[in-house]
């Protein structure tokens, strides 16, 4: 199907100031949004209350109106340009929250405006805890147990059901205090009735207990003929328990094999099509790491962060594509952007790994709490791509900006073992740190992981970095004798490769190596060890790309050139 | 241990070893999916190739006792960029690296495998050798030598030696008889699944001899290599074909195609990964298939009511086919997943459904001649 006819003119509406959980990726969607509206010849009008943003350019949209994003504002802007649609789900929550009010207080339906996209009901759906549970409870998709609990008795009850650990939380106490996890039946009835005397309305909400979970997200998009794909899935480093914000994050999921990953697939397109989306959608799910079971943990109806992050890691548009959805065309009618040969109806396959580690402000809040915990602190967020995990985690720890160019990290350091610990079985900024300082003093992977939860397939990777690190310290030696020999095929310049390799700066192999970073880099330029560029495009090099983009590593083939 | 990878063209590609030592010959081809090795490698229809995985991180969840596709590994060499020493899943029983070596097959590690992809996207799949022995010089001598994939008849190599059945719980609703020309463990689970007992033949079996036991269904498996000399095949199928309901997949759809009239021809790269997406003619619908085929029905030769139902949308090739007043249908693609989207299960159900109407059908025509 072509796009609606009677779409002429679209309001879209902005992301406003930049706050923790709403940053600059909803300008990037936005802008992209905006472009793509155009190119299918529509006019753009544009509202936002934050100027200092790309989508507000005098070139991105037809009309821009910097004005605060509340409904008499918004009104207004419409009242005069008189839109035929409006586009909400491109500026995060503000933007969605804005368009609800609208369509609440009358404003849409007295100027004919169209709500574009998804449907005003599916977003109530997935907002609301309780519709939300039981459209997954129709759809067949499981959520965790919970349980809402107000006498002894049903407390008892909760005991016989035998899914520990459980979490308790009283219902209306100041500040969530008499709250807890339950271990067992003990540890039940003594948190629970506590909770149940500290809530003012007598009541206490008991839910299945996910922490040490993986937690994987998909990115799917929808159109209005139903057809659906994945456009990437994530896992999450850290485990259940850290705000996805606040946690490091892979593209694609390592640890799945293809039965997991399916399964998981599969039930995100199954949410997506019983929630009616017309555009992106992100689905968070929970995995059991020692069985198939899975649970649904939240879904976002809109572009989110994650898609921003999903678009960035793969190439594909998510915003671009969900525009000219929202608009009427369909996954088939849209053009793949890089390759320029084939559509938007495709799954991108991925040929390297992308790392995203989250940036905290706790250096310029000294005081500040650094445990991290399922609100979200970060302030910003890094992506790094290479050829395998560890190379990628290392260009992303050095984009950070925090003085770290490699596993080490000053507060690190100086802990005690007992410290350390704490560290890495408190999630907190500076656990990738602490547990890369946990090898260097000679714990083991299943140590970390039973302090951690963490999969042992990240830490075995952690590890393995540690020890590149003592080994360029052993053979510093060899390395600088090959300044005189310039043999290229001594075990040291094979050492050298390799910590090119898996993502070592020269700067680190350096001090490591005791020797000067300038001699590392001369060696390296004398033995051809220098970075080549691959692309980003969409398909693992299936078809050839006319608008691709670059990252560096360590192979054999430059594509730049 | 070092290895090497020669193509036919002359390239050369130096990593380590993967697996067992010694040497290899196949057609060398990539699958662009991030997750299945285990399906991929134990796949009948890769029987003569060496696979490419373009994802570089292989082996993170290891080898498992569920995942094999059939009985043993049928890939002839394996290529990945990086192979993980230490898998972490809550199944893995192994490493790639000790599977291979147990199942005697040579690979190849740590080379730049986005390369070679582009190598064979730009020139096509070719002949070549993984080798840990002998010199570069030698070993393209040998492939230049070495018999050509097109020439093999895979199949036979492939199919079952005694026909058998395949485990069913319970009362089934249908008795399917599928032909075995390199058949995935996980099409007779699928038709389990939709309550169809299953009886596979060896590719070899006559029409007469599947005919005698009056299954309610044909299914056409997948298989490897070139549909052109599969003409004892075809020979079957025809016969088959005015009998009784058929479903084919993937080597099914090309023999179907065959014994409509058309042939064959092969794709510059082939189609392979769990991303490749194909249009539903009738309804429009896209679907996101899991695909392994170097061949492709020719749309203009069909005859005799067989007609294009599924295209490709990347290179517009037929991905399935359907018959205007038979019970037949086909599809190029893989409903049975394993590895890949499950989004195609649907085709069992339509089968079933089709068996269904076929037998309402043959008691209404029953009830009429009494």
């Amino acid at each position: 199907m072509p796009r609606h006819p009677d779409i002429h003119k679209v309001m879209v509406i902005g992301s406003g100031p930049i706050i923790i959980g709403q940053a600059a990726e909803f300008d990037y969607a936005g802008t992209q949004a905006c472009k793509a509206l155009r190119e299918e010849g529509c006019k753009v009008v544009l509202i936002n209350s934050n100027p200092a943003t790309i989508m507000t350019d005098v070139e991105i949209a037809d009309r821009v109106y910097i004005e605060p994003l509340n409904v008499e504002f918004a009104t207004r802007v419409i009242a005069q340009e008189r839109p035929d649609g409006l586009l909400p789900t491109l500026g995060g929550q503000t933007g969605l929250n804005l368009a609800t009010q609208l369509a609440e207080s009358g404003t849409l339906e007295k100027y004919h405006v169209r709500l574009l996209g998804t449907p005003l009901q599916s977003i109530r759906m997935a907002e609301d805890r309780e519709e939300f549970r039981a459209l997954m409870n129709r759809i067949g998709e499981p959520v965790p147990e919970s349980w809402i609990v107000e006498t002894e008795e049903q407390l008892a009850e909760v005991c016989h059901v035998g899914l520990w650990p459980l979490i308790v939380r009283p219902a209306y106490t100041l500040g969530g205090t008499g709250g807890g996890v339950a271990r067992n039946a003990e540890e039940l009835m003594e948190i629970g009735m506590r909770g149940l005397k500290l809530s003012m309305r007598h009541q206490v909400m008991v839910e299945r207990s996910l922490l040490g979970w993986k937690e994987i997200e998909y990115e799917v998009m929808r159109d209005a003929n139903n057809t659906c794909i994945t456009v990437c899935n994530m896992e999450n480093f850290d485990p259940m328990g850290v705000h996805t914000g606040d946690s490091i994050v892979v593209a694609p999921s390592q640890t799945l094999s293809d039965k997991e990953y399916q399964m998981l697939r599969s039930a995100s397109l199954n949410i997506i099509r019983s929630l009616g989306i017309e555009g992106g959608c992100n689905v968070q799910l929970a995995l059991d790491p020692d069985s198939f079971q899975y649970y649904v943990i939240e879904v976002n109806p809109r572009v989110s962060r994650s898609s921003a992050l999903a678009s960035k890691a793969t190439g594909y548009p998510i915003a671009r594509v969900a525009a000219k959805i929202a608009i009427g065309l369909q996954l088939d009618e849209i053009e793949n952007a890089v390759t320029r040969k084939t559509l938007a109806c495709f799954e991108p396959s991925l040929d390297y790994c992308v790392v995203k580690i989250p940036r905290w402000p706790f250096d310029k809040f000294m005081v500040a709490d650094r445990r991290i915990t399922t609100q979200m602190k970060a302030t910003g967020e890094v992506m790094a791509i290479d050829r395998s995990f560890e190379p990628a985690l290392m260009k992303a720890i050095r984009s950070l900006e925090i003085g770290a160019y490699g596993l080490t990290a000053k507060n690190v350091h100086a802990l005690s073992d007992m410290q350390l610990e704490e560290k890495i079985a408190t999630p907190n900024d500076e656990r990738m740190f602490a547990i890369a300082e946990a090898f260097r003093r000679g714990m083991m992977v299943e140590e970390v992981q039973a302090l951690s939860q963490i999969d042992r397939w990240f830490l075995q990777r952690l590890q393995r970095l540690v020890a590149m690190e003592t080994r360029l310290k052993v053979h510093g030696r060899a390395i600088a004798a090959l300044a005189d020999t310039l043999d290229s095929d001594a075990p040291a310049a094979d050492l050298l490769r390799e910590a090119k390799r898996i993502g070592f700066s020269d700067r680190q192999i350096a001090e490591y190596a005791g020797l000067p970073e300038s001699l590392i880099r001369s060696l390296r330029r004398a033995f051809g060890i220098v970075p080549t560029y691959k692309m980003v495009d969409t398909c693992a090099a299936e078809f050839e790309a006319a608008t691709p983009y670059f990252y560096s590593c360590y192979d054999r083939e430059d594509e730049s050139i | 241990m070092k290895a090497i990878l020669a193509l036919e063209d002359g390239t050369i590609f130096e990593g380590e070893s993967l697996g067992a030592s010694g040497e290899t010959f196949g057609e060398v081809v990539f699958n662009t999916g991030m997750t299945g090795y285990q399906e991929i490698l134990t796949d009948p229809s890769y029987a003569g190739q060496i696979v490419c995985l373009t994802y570089p991180m292989i082996g993170n969840y290891g080898v498992n006792a569920d995942d094999f596709e059939s009985r043993r590994v049928q890939v002839e060499g394996f290529i990945v960029r990086e192979a993980e020493s230490e898998p972490s899943n809550w199944r893995s029983g192994q490493t790639l690296n000790a599977f291979l070596k147990e199942r005697k097959i040579v690979g190849i590690r740590g080379i730049d495998t986005r390369a070679l992809t582009r190598a064979l996207r730009v020139r096509g799949v070719m002949m070549g050798a993984i080798s840990t022995e002998e010199s570069a010089a030698a070993l393209l001598s040998r492939i230049r030598s070495s018999p050509s994939y097109s020439g093999i008849d895979f199949v036979r190599k492939v199919t079952t030696e005694e026909p058998y059945e395949w485990s069913f719980e319970g009362e089934p609703e249908f008795h399917v008889a599928l032909l075995d020309c390199g058949v995935k463990f996980n099409i007779m689970r699928s038709l389990a699944k939709v309550g169809c007992k299953t009886t596979v033949y060896p590719c070899t079996t006559p029409a007469e001899a599947i005919l005698e036991r009056n299954p309610d269904g044909i299914m056409l498996s997948p298989g490897p290599g070139d549909p052109a000399l599969l003409g004892y095949v075809v020979e079957t199928v025809k016969k088959l074909a005015a009998k009784k309901p058929i479903m084919g997949v993937c080597l099914g759809n090309q023999l179907l195609g065959y014994a409509f009239g058309s042939r064959t021809f092969k794709l510059k790269f082939g189609h392979r990964g769990s991303n490749h997406p194909v249009k539903d003619l009738t309804t429009g619908r896209v679907y996101i298939t899991s695909q392994n085929h170097g061949f492709a029905v020719d749309p203009n030769e069909l005859k005799d009511g067989m007609e294009v139902a599924h295209i490709n949308l990347n290179d517009g090739t037929v991905e399935g086919l359907r018959h205007r007043e038979l019970p037949i249908f086909s599809i190029q693609y893989h409903p049975e997943a394993s590895p890949g989207p499950t989004d195609s299960a649907y085709f069992f159900r339509q089968f079933v459904e089709m068996l269904r109407k076929q037998r309402g059908d043959r008691d209404v025509s029953g009830e009429s001649a009494s």
